[in-house]
């Protein structure tokens, strides 16, 4: 058996892809995140509820709707995102012409809130979801037992974020997007109605983060403190990536979900840390992030 | 319910209770006042929670407590899990608001420090929720009495059963806290005096983890044949979900050293079905549990009774007797005299039959070894678990020499 830095090459191999795995969950979340900073200037720190919500609305769906994952993959999203287009309407709207420090209170609010809410009703202990009978079982892959399912969520992942990031820097809509974000009153007098795309662009990330959701509902329990774990870590991989760039919450934050991965091999305990450890480093060479645009 | 947050409210929690104080009808005997605390908001709000407070009540009226002269008053509080805030919570109960017994208070930490100040005050604490045997170890208190179960009776019921079944070697995936290291310490030492063998085990950082693939992976490759998870509440849940995902129950046996009830609906039977686990109580196991259950489960549709529960009425059943039998102001005056009498009396209820409390306050109960049904299997709500094996009380709990309790011996 091949040895690398004395572990078993196949249990590293086998590491190295869950990391990507669970990169995958960071990517799509920061990637919602980068994109809301981006364009709205909020730090949103309601994300993880967000995220949760989407995992719940799958499994309500499902409960009493009778409504199955894939479905589900579509609506839940959509219902989520109109939920954001409704708080930005209602309250978030309200914050972009004060300081950042007000949409974090009030993002950090609601957050708490949703969450409260959530577990008065559903308890904490978790609910099941199942995985979809297609994607049950695994694939032995020769050094590991890939469950279908994770290799799903990668494949959907990529192109969810891949899709995202051309939308944004490809096409016309992206450019209208990014320059209303430049210059909104010049962007106005185009004849665009720029509050309606700034509306339109949260509830776009919010809806990431939902389907990022549906997306952990099999794997992880359903429960209403799901998106405290994801919020700390993806709040890093924004600021690594580089505050506001889409590549490079992408980028970050499949990278990230490799390194802590490997750090699960060789010293667990510090697996919750190392990502904070790597946030470190990068803020002390380069301020600005490893994407970000420089002031 | 309050709808709390762990970060941010801190004693505020407290505040919040009060309301939910209400006022026994005047009579001349003092009134008893009892004060639950335990999670109500974070990982173990459904293994104790409000369920434990229903409970309580419910022994309340069962005893018949008014009709018999007795005054009680039960109030509550979120410990959020935090030992400095259930030690300015208890400060507070018991110097101004009149507490005379805490009841439940889960997480061994939190545990701990409730009972430094349960004995400065001379009062009584009955924990039910906290699984460490510390508190009836080298950290023993003559105010203090713990019902229901410990980590040494799961790592031996659970542990010792899985040994004997020819599960010979193991791996542990353990939550990196105090109660994770323990009880992965005395399933060790179960596995070890049964001629088995420990392979290797992993940390995880506790709280924070909800990935739980690497982990397994690596249990997988070690060529142990019974995986051992020494965590609690959602880690436990996810931990088993994720090693359904990756195939894992199909080459090791999983043992989820603490696992209720509450765990096993949360996972649905799809998943835990065969998974072998241990508790101290099963709403379904004769004609006293079930009345009982029944009699409970309207008030809590969707979280029936597990052990922590069914403890909680019984420990609290039990002191009203004392404090009926010796006088509610003899009860009031002095936490050792009470928990000393209670020692004496014999136990009795529908949720546990005749059991006993020893000298150096464990109170001792027979262990359930059940296996999970399969969907199958299973017949109607809750209907969850197949006995496979019984512990007897004194054998599910440690010798008590081996605990070095100061005071044991000396009365």
């Amino acid at each position: 058996m091949i040895m690398i830095f004395g572990i078993p090459g196949p249990l590293l191999f086998g590491q190295l892809l869950l990391g990507l795995i669970n990169g995958a969950f960071y990517a799509m979340l920061s990637m919602g995140l980068a994109i809301i900073f981006g364009m709205l200037n909020i730090i949103n720190f309601a994300h993880g509820a967000l995220f949760m919500m989407g995992a719940f609305a799958a499994w309500m769906l499902l409960e009493y709707g009778g409504i199955g994952y894939f479905p589900a993959l579509l609506l839940a999203p959509l219902i989520i995102g109109v939920f954001g287009i409704v708080l930005e309407k209602l309250l978030i709207s309200r914050m972009y012409k004060l300081d950042h420090l007000y949409g974090l209170l009030l993002t950090f609010g609601l957050s708490l809130v949703i969450e409260g809410l959530f577990r008065n009703y559903y308890g904490s202990s978790g609910l099941p979801y199942r995985i979809p009978d297609i994607l049950q079982g695994a694939t032995n892959l020769g050094f590991m037992y890939m469950p279908n399912y994770r290799g799903w969520v990668v494949a959907a992942a990529l192109v969810v974020c891949f899709a995202t990031w051309a939308i944004l820097e490809k096409t016309s809509l992206g450019a209208t997007l990014r320059a209303a974000t430049e210059n909104a009153p010049l962007v106005q007098a185009f004849g665009v109605d720029v509050p309606r795309v700034i509306t339109l662009t949260f509830g776009g990330g919010v809806a990431l983060a939902a389907f990022a959701g549906v997306l952990a509902a099999p794997i992880y329990s359903v429960n209403p403190n799901m998106g405290d774990n994801f919020i700390n870590t993806v709040f890093a991989v924004v600021v690594i990536g580089g505050m506001g760039s889409i590549l490079g919450a992408i980028v970050t934050g499949f990278g990230l979900g490799v390194i802590e991965g490997l750090t699960k091999v060789f010293y667990p305990q510090a697996s919750a840390t190392v990502v904070f450890l790597v946030m470190v480093i990068v803020l002390l060479t380069m301020p600005h992030g490893l994407f970000g645009k420089r002031a | 319910m309050t709808i709390s947050r762990r970060v941010l409210l801190g004693t505020a929690a407290a505040a919040t209770t009060l309301p939910l104080i209400h006022r026994a009808r005047a009579q001349s005997s003092p009134v008893l006042k009892i004060g639950v605390l335990n999670d109500q908001s974070g990982p173990y709000m459904n293994t104790g929670g409000a369920t434990s407070v229903i409970c309580a009540k419910q022994a309340v009226e069962d005893f018949a407590a008014a009709a018999k002269g007795l005054n009680v008053e039960v109030i509550t509080a979120d410990h959020q899990n935090k030992p400095d805030l259930a030690v300015s919570i208890s400060r507070q109960w018991y110097d101004r608001d009149g507490v005379d017994m805490i009841l439940d208070v889960p997480t061994s930490s939190v545990a701990l420090a409730v009972q430094g100040v349960t004995r400065e005050k001379n009062k009584v604490f009955l924990g039910v929720g906290p699984a460490t045997t510390a508190l009836t170890g080298d950290q023993c208190s003559p105010n203090f009495i713990t019902w229901a179960y410990d980590t040494y009776m799961l790592a031996r019921s659970t542990g010792g059963a899985m040994v004997k079944a020819g599960g010979d070697s193991w791996y542990f995936i353990a939550a990196d806290y105090a109660f994770g290291k323990q009880l992965q310490s005395d399933t060790t030492d179960m596995v070890k005096a049964a001629g088995g063998k420990v392979l290797g085990s992993t940390a995880y950082p506790f709280p924070g983890t909800s990935d739980f693939s690497s982990f397994l992976v690596q249990a997988q490759s070690s060529g142990a044949k019974v995986l051992g998870l020494a965590n609690a509440g959602a880690d436990t849940v996810n931990s088993l979900k994720q090693a359904n995902e990756f195939g894992v129950n199909k080459s090791m046996k999983l043992a989820a050293l603490l696992m209720f009830i509450t765990d096993v609906h949360a996972l649905g039977l799809d998943v835990a079905k065969g998974l072998h686990l241990t508790e101290s109580f099963y709403w379904d196991m004769n004609e006293g549990t079930r009345a009982f259950t029944n009699r409970v489960k309207s008030k809590t549709p969707n979280n029936w009774p597990n052990m922590i529960h069914a403890g909680c009425y019984s420990a609290m059943l039990h002191y009203l007797k004392t404090a009926h039998d010796m006088g509610a102001a003899e009860a009031k005056k002095d936490g050792v005299a009470t928990v000393n009498r209670m020692k004496k009396m014999p136990v009795e209820d529908e949720c546990f039959g005749k059991t006993t409390i020893r000298e150096d306050g464990r109170h001792l109960v027979p262990a359930y070894l059940f296996e999970v049904k399969s969907p199958s299997e299973s017949k109607g709500p809750w209907d969850y678990f197949t006995l496979v094996v019984t512990t007897s009380p004194d054998e599910a709990a440690r010798p008590l020499a081996d605990g070095h309790c100061p005071f044991v011996g000396k009365a």
